[in-house]
């Protein structure tokens, strides 16, 4: 039965060639595969793949060049924010889009973040947030949650020894030159199909030079958790989202 | 009778699971055997398809093509 329906007309779905073909390294489960994929997607809808240039970072996503089928560049250590702003500076006519995860964007690209964001740059940000060090072998980071567990505070954060988890995203909403900041998860068809909606308006800006746009992502990290990827996404659920709402927190007209 | 259909590249799936709760009629599972990865890739495991696409949607790897009969 299923033969008569799998036929090029009734075509619901399928993977966009934005993405190549290989296959992601990505732990399973893990959200940057899936973020690739929809970031992938509207470019295809919106139909830029010769006019968009990527900035991969370094973290998980540091290969992220070998997955998008457009003009990648490879970043120095959280300074993607600074080579989007040469980029697009060179190329005013082309979308360019940083894609960072929160060692990178929050932590050694802290000063960089805030400074292209404050400067106005007219890019799009792409920020992961899973709260850990994933490449590293899962370390504390900035965006870490207060009592988590990970290798570097094995009995939890300690906020008197640690210091507090970082906002970042609601500091960056805070500055001038920012016209959408957007904080967004992919763990569910109904938050991706919402995340996606998010990241084709932070592309969209770019066509109206308004600033920048910057989504944050509240990702899973399962092998950094020690959890399976189900329940990696219930936690982020329970957890991350009590700390990390989601929602929109600047829109400007 | 079957809606809908889905094809699943066995090869690139990692058996993460994260599809299987957002099938509204509970289609997939991961199976029992393995890929050459080693990884339970995911099966199809009833006739039940509506061709929603919820799975490939959320779907990080992005190995499931989705068809639906018009």
């Amino acid at each position: 039965m299923s033969k008569d329906i799998i036929k090029p007309e009734n075509l619901v779905y399928r993977r966009t060639p934005v993405l190549t073909k290989n296959t992601m390294h990505y732990c399973p489960g893990c959200g940057h595969g899936t973020t690739h994929r929809i970031v992938a997607e509207v470019i295809e809808e919106m139909g830029i793949q010769e006019q968009t240039i990527g900035i991969a970072p370094v973290g998980c996503a540091v290969l992220a060049y070998n997955y998008f089928e457009v003009d990648m560049q490879e970043a120095a250590h959280g300074r993607a924010p600074a080579l989007a702003t040469a980029v697009k500076r060179l190329k005013p006519d082309f979308f360019v889009f940083s894609y960072q995860g929160d060692g990178d964007l929050a932590a050694i690209g802290t000063a960089e973040t805030i400074h292209a964001c404050n400067r106005g740059e007219n890019i799009t940000m792409i920020f992961i947030n899973n709260g850990i060090y994933g490449m590293t072998g899962g370390q504390m980071a900035p965006t870490t949650l207060e009592d988590m567990k990970t290798a570097t505070s094995p009995y939890g954060r300690d906020i008197a020894m640690m210091g507090n988890p970082l906002k970042i995203t609601e500091i960056v909403a805070q500055l001038p030159g920012t016209c959408y900041v957007t904080r967004q998860a992919v763990y569910t068809p109904a938050l991706v199909r919402k995340c996606k909606r998010a990241i084709r308006q932070a592309f969209e800006n770019q066509k109206e030079n308004k600033g920048v746009s910057f989504v944050e992502v509240v990702s899973n990290c399962n092998s950094g958790w020690k959890m399976t990827p189900v329940a990696a996404n219930q936690w982020l659920e329970e957890n991350m989202l009590a700390f990390y709402p989601l929602g929109d927190l600047k829109v400007s007209k | 009778m079957a809606k809908g259909a889905i094809v699943i590249e066995i090869e690139r799936c990692k058996g993460c699971g994260v599809c299987i709760p957002a099938c509204p009629n509970k289609v997939i599972a991961l199976s029992k055997k393995v890929n050459s990865k080693g990884y339970n890739y995911l099966e199809v495991q009833n006739d039940s398809c509506i061709g929603c696409a919820n799975c490939a949607i959320v779907c990080p790897d992005g190995v499931i093509t989705v068809y639906r009969a018009k």
